[in-house]
């Protein structure tokens, strides 16, 4: 796993492309979007819409967050990147590798280590700083749009904070299930005032963004949204006085750690309904093995 | 019932304009409406029925004229001149508006306690429990099994629906309630027994109600004034009995006399 640690201690990597500008996007477009991070900034929770960019990858991979990141990146910003969790899978090592050869930046694979983190569907369970940008990608940015198609109603319902709607899915799901069964894209509301999708991540990290010293960004490439919570900003996730929200847990621990406290995958490992569970996070997971824990069964791998 | 034009009119529709086109649907309509009072207007398809009820209700901004709403307070809004947060704000407190397809007045996809529920969570109830009770209640109330409070619209009875879409509209305790033929597309029996229900609960609730029908049948059993509309002018109005037993205008006659004879 640790293998996986591509951070190159200053050394810009061998292969960068000539042809482009510093982080593929040109001057322009990065103050574009930094004068729509500024908005998003100074009003927690509101999509602020921006002039999202054709990139050279298909909407759907991560379009929104490189924009984001293009903007956001400085020459001496060490990237992470992890999509569900895990630095090595193919999104997560492309996008990686996009920014080592078009800006030079070094990468790594350590959260601790990172200053700029883009992501897809987890937030890293190591407890970010002041000095880290946790940038996500965000497929559908409007909370409201499962319940309400129309995009002048939705941006209404927002300006007159009215969210009545969103507290009628939540009954709904009461109502039909028992519990509120949404286990991500959990809506929250956002100091106070704006309700928002906290993108695809698990209801586990919900409470992982409030008051959490790092700046997090969102950015929405087809959607062409961008929104943010700035440090210290409180999250509180939607739910009813007698059906409080609460994260899931499990069983048993990461079958190769033995955390505890960590998001767990279920992994199927053979054809006969054989399973274990690991740490989504691969870094968090990987830190802990060399720290010397160990979990039922990480011996095998 | 006694006395009702003793207060200050609730609603008040001052010289309404609207026109679709070259075609005039509203021309310069007004009327008062007392609280506890149930207005029916009645006139042919095309007489402007449904474009008044959709200026009144805030669902179309008529090109001129007023709709002047008093408040709890006895202040007179003019409903669209509001700021909107505050007119919608009044228009799923004080204000309902119940339409003729129970698709249009209710959310097709979330269950019974959902749609009755909505308006208490829109002011900010936040007790899963408590919205519940209040929907199962509503329910019982418009004579709706409550077994049914999970089931979504669409397994429900037309007149099921049209009842669900009342229940909707009253949780919140409003004063004034638009109601657009709320009994068309239902059997007679169904009619009937629903008509019983608005009846108990106008009286009971002390609601004003304008009432929109092409149905003379149900504007006598529920209406205690009555305005007969044609080609978006108000042609005649006065007391229900008076309008349907000794009608002035020629075409409140000829309304009147093509009643079936059952």
């Amino acid at each position: 796993m640790s293998a996986a640690d591509t951070t190159t201690a200053g050394a810009a990597p061998a292969a960068t492309v000539e042809g482009y500008n510093f982080a593929y996007l040109d001057e322009q477009t990065k103050r574009m979007l930094r004068r729509a991070l500024l908005k998003a900034v100074a009003i927690p929770g509101y999509q602020v819409p921006f002039a999202s960019r054709e990139m050279p990858l298909p909407y759907g991979w991560g379009t929104g967050g490189i924009q984001v990141t293009a903007a956001v990146l400085g020459a001496d910003d060490t990237l992470k990147v992890i999509d569900q969790g895990a630095d090595d899978t193919t999104n997560a090592v492309n996008i990686r590798s996009f920014f080592a050869r078009t800006a030079g930046v070094r990468t790594t694979t350590r959260t601790e280590r990172a200053s700029v983190i883009q992501t897809r569907h987890r937030i890293p369970e190591t407890p970010l700083s002041e000095d880290q940008i946790l940038v996500y990608q965000v497929p559908i940015p409007e909370p409201l749009r499962w319940l309400e198609a129309r995009e002048q109603e939705t941006r209404t319902l927002h300006a007159l904070a009215e969210y009545g709607l969103m507290q009628v899915s939540l009954y709904e799901d009461v109502a039909q299930h028992g519990r509120i069964a949404k286990t991500y894209d959990y809506p929250v509301e956002v100091a106070g005032r704006y309700v928002m999708a906290p993108s695809p991540i698990p209801k586990f990290d919900n409470p992982k963004m409030d008051r959490n010293p790092a700046l997090q960004l969102f950015g929405a490439g087809r959607e062409k949204r961008i929104y943010a919570v700035p440090p210290y900003t409180s999250v509180r996730s939607l739910d009813f006085d007698d059906y409080p929200f609460d994260v899931e847990d499990w069983s048993q621990p990461c079958a190769l750690c033995g955390a505890t406290d960590s998001y767990l995958d279920e992994i199927i490992t053979d054809d006969a309904g054989g399973r274990r569970y690991v740490c989504s996070d691969s870094d968090h997971c990987g830190k802990r093995r060399e720290a010397g824990h160990t979990g039922p069964q990480g011996e095998t791998s | 019932m006694s006395g009702y034009g003793a207060d200050a009119p609730i609603l008040i529709a001052d010289e309404l304009r609207h026109s679709f086109g070259r075609v005039p649907a509203l021309q310069g309509v007004s009327f008062d409406l007392h609280p506890g009072e149930v207005l029916g207007v009645v006139g042919e398809s095309g007489s402007g029925k449904t474009t008044l009820v959709r200026a009144l209700s805030g669902e179309l901004v008529p090109q001129g004229g007023r709709v002047l709403y008093r408040d709890r307070e006895g202040e007179l809004l003019d409903l669209h001149a509001l700021p909107e947060g505050r007119r919608r704000r009044l228009y799923r407190t004080d204000l309902g508006t119940v339409r003729q397809n129970p698709r249009d007045g209710l959310r097709m996809t979330v269950s019974a306690g959902a749609n009755v529920g909505e308006r208490l969570m829109a002011l900010g109830q936040r007790h899963y429990g408590s919205i519940r009770a209040q929907a199962e209640d509503w329910l019982a109330r418009v004579e709706v099994d409550p077994d049914r409070l999970d089931d979504v619209p669409a397994q429900l009875s037309g007149g099921m629906q049209q009842r669900l879409q009342i229940a909707r509209n009253l949780v919140s305790g409003p004063r004034l309630v638009f109601m657009d033929e709320p009994t068309a597309g239902l059997d007679v029996s169904v009619q009937a027994r629903l008509l019983d229900l608005l009846r108990g609960l106008v009286a009971d609730l002390g609601l004003a109600v304008v009432l929109v029908t092409h149905d003379l049948g149900v504007a006598r059993l529920l209406a205690h004034r009555l305005m007969v509309m044609q080609h978006g002018e108000v042609v005649e109005t006065g007391l229900t009995d008076q309008v349907l037993d000794d009608p002035q205008h020629a075409y409140a006659q000829l309304l009147v006399s093509s009643i079936l004879p059952v």
